[in-house]
């Protein structure tokens, strides 16, 4: 995991509330054995045409679309399966975080391992953010983990909430399972001290 | 539960069974019973292991099985989708390397996992269970902590067999009082659904309870458990009762002899206690309800089957509005139209939500005698080999193929469209699975979601029907 303490970046927004893994990336994209170039073809079916060209009205195909590096989406962004191809294809084409007023709960464990942001924040300041985009594409916002903050250009600071756990993984740019693995003992002794529940070998 | 214990719910058990390090300010680490792996989102994970140098914790405690990408074409006719096969290929070398046991192509108990967990006795009440799948909530029927998790998470269960965790919250869904003719646990769980919304229990897992609950088969149990993740949820459980034990008593891996009246007398502490407290409630009457369909694309928009499309112009909420126009134009409706009468191309009765004998066995005696309309494809995909020789022991494959339905291998077939099994662009489907997603089951396809009533009664009419008009 690559290490994450602030970010400067332009924004592209996709507003549809209850964006779907689906649609984040197609389950005809699953069938692959690592995670390369899953990025491309992030938000298929709404980014390309039949014909396979770009679909030039859907905004990851504007010039601002490109470069942006924080994607704006609508509430309840990443509902449905639980693919991790999701977090990995948005991460794949170069997103960093994601703000929404709300996220599904796999998907936010999911990216939270991986170290792409979900950033929640109020309506407020989601609209807010939805209309500096529209008078300006290239307004650039600033996202401070350590705060726990969103910097808006007006230097109004918003907090965001993230576990203390996931934000210190991500800061210093470690795994997970690194933690879980410092707990081999403590595992040993539920195991001493639990009967199996189940064997699949039996 | 003594006297100076607070009362506890069925989760708040299980959960407190299965803390390892309980460290304020970190997630808990909690233990997991079993662990279900498929081809689609394992592979990454033993890839991972495999770098770190890393074995599988407790092969004893996982199995593996592969469902998302095999055809539901007939075993002898060979697989053309190369990465299909490669993705085959890849889980049965992870599985022998690591020794997990692996029901694969050739296996009599292949299936969807969801399905074969239980068919197996696998599912055990008190458990935890995870899978790389969000539908693992099924396994909640069970009165088991059962949620689906991402890939990363597949390698930390395979490495550890543990998981971090925060604590979710609780949200009480009560159902109380008899269903109606035609009306079945699919149009409870559809019903929820539409009333609290997709996002409606995130954050929270849901307990089903009351009387109807009571009242449901495990295999009703299990189509309601199932569909918790559409409504938000982490997972969603029911009590373990004599119908649990009923339905586990002699499966292949169920505990035997001693070993089983010990288990169930530690099953029958599990219910939750009276006084406990949940987050949040919700209650549902069970007479008022009517067969239910979706006319949108997210499960949530759904609606009893003789109600009209509602209009967006009485959504107040801007960017709710939207969302209902742009489903609607995906789906190619308008606001106020009656959905009984509209054509269908294909039916589905199939995925982990609704492809156990007991959903075979009500469409057959609904299709029993009658013909699918010549302008419709009725697919029915077995949820596993069993369940299809099950079925064929009945005859009820008999019945299908007489009817003009497809009988087909078992899989997930076009719950996901990932092995062929697709719509066209545009087309139609009445489906019993749980996904009405744009796209979910083929590019530009349509998918109502239902019952396998209301579905088998739609493939007969060639348009969406009412079931309770054919009995
Ligand atoms: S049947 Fe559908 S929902 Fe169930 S596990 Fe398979 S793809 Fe997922």
């Amino acid at each position: 995991m690559e290490k994450f303490a602030t970010l400067t970046a332009t924004m592209v927004a996709i507003p549809t509330e209850n964006i779907d893994t689906d649609q984040i990336i197609p389950a005809r994209f699953l069938k692959v054995t690592d995670k390369a170039g899953l990025g491309d073809n992030l938000f298929c079916d709404w980014r390309y045409n039949a014909d396979g060209t770009p679909n030039p009205d859907f905004v990851l195909n504007t010039t601002q679309g490109k470069k942006a590096k924080i994607l704006l989406a609508g509430d309840n962004f990443g509902c449905g399966s639980s693919r991790e191809h999701a977090p990995w294809a948005i991460m794949g084409y170069g997103f960093q975080a994601v703000i929404s007023t709300s996220f599904a709960d796999i998907f936010c464990n999911n990216s939270l391992k991986l170290g792409l942001l979900p950033i929640a924040v109020d309506k407020e300041t989601h609209l807010q953010l939805l209309s500096l985009l529209e008078e300006e594409p290239a307004t650039q916002i600033t996202i401070e983990l350590q705060n726990q903050a969103v910097v808006l250009p007006d230097g109004r600071k918003v907090t965001f909430p993230i576990d203390n756990f996931s934000k210190t993984c991500i800061l210093k740019g470690v795994d997970q399972l690194g933690y879980l693995q410092s707990h081999a003992a403590a595992i040993e002794v539920y195991e001493a001290n639990h009967a199996d529940r189940v064997n699949t070998l039996a | 539960m003594s006297t100076n214990e607070h009362p506890k719910t069925l989760f708040e058990k299980i959960w407190n069974q299965h803390i390892v390090v309980a460290e304020p300010n970190n997630p808990t680490v909690l233990y997991i019973d079993l662990h279900l792996v498929h081809e689609v989102t394992s592979p990454q994970a033993f890839t991972g292991l495999r770098e770190k140098g890393l074995k599988v914790r407790h092969p004893d405690k996982t199995m593996a099985t592969m469902d998302h990408g095999i055809p539901t074409t007939p075993l002898d006719i060979p697989i053309s989708d190369e990465l299909v096969i490669k993705q085959i290929n890849q889980l049965e070398k992870n599985c022998q390397e690591f020794g997990i046991p692996l029901h694969g192509l050739t296996s009599a108990y292949r299936g969807i996992v969801h399905v074969i967990g239980p068919e197996l006795g696998l599912t055990q009440p008190g458990m935890t269970v995870v899978c790389g799948d969000s539908h693992t909530s099924t396994h909640g029927a069970f009165g088991t902590l059962a949620f689906g998790i991402g890939t990363s998470e597949v390698e930390h269960v395979l490495a550890t067999q543990c998981l971090l965790q925060t604590k979710p919250k609780t949200y009480a869904v009560r159902v109380e009082g008899t269903l109606s003719l035609g009306v079945s646990a699919k149009d409870i769980i559809l019903n929820l659904i539409s009333r609290i919304g997709i996002g409606g229990g995130t954050g929270h897992v849901f307990e089903y309870m009351g009387s109807t609950i009571r009242g449901l088969s495990m295999e009703e149990r299990m189509t309601v458990c199932n569909m918790s993740i559409e409504g938000g949820a982490r997972a969603g459980m029911i009590a373990p009762d004599e119908t649990t034990f009923e339905y586990i008593k002699e499966r292949p891996l169920a505990p035997k002899g001693e070993a089983w009246n010990a288990a169930v007398e530690a099953w029958r502490k599990l219910p939750t206690d009276d006084g406990a407290v949940f987050d949040q409630e919700i209650t549902i009457d069970a007479n008022t309800l009517e067969p239910m369909i979706t006319y949108g694309t997210n499960p949530g928009m759904g609606m009893k089957i003789t109600d009209t499309i509602p209009d967006p112009d009485s959504i107040k909420e801007v960017s709710e509005r939207q969302t209902l126009v742009k489903a609607l134009q995906y789906m190619g409706l308008r606001p106020g139209q009656p959905l009984l009468g509209q054509p269908i191309d294909v039916v589905f009765l199939g995925s982990c939500t609704n492809s156990r004998i007991s959903d075979l066995r009500v469409a057959a005696n609904l299709i029993k005698g009658r013909k699918v309309a010549n302008t419709v494809r009725f697919m029915v995909v077995p949820g596993s080999q069993q369940v299809k020789l099950q079925a064929e022991a009945e005859g009820l494959d008999k019945i299908f193929k007489e009817a003009g339905a497809e009988w087909r291998e078992a899989g997930c077939s076009m719950c996901i469209a990932m092995n062929g099994d697709q719509l066209q662009p545009g087309q139609y489907a009445v489906s019993t699975s749980n996904r009405n997603f744009e796209g979910r089951q083929g590019k530009g396809g349509r998918t109502f979601l239902a019952s396998p009533l209301t579905a088998t009664a739609t493939a007969i009419v060639g348009k969406i029907a009412d079931v309770r008009t054919m009995f």
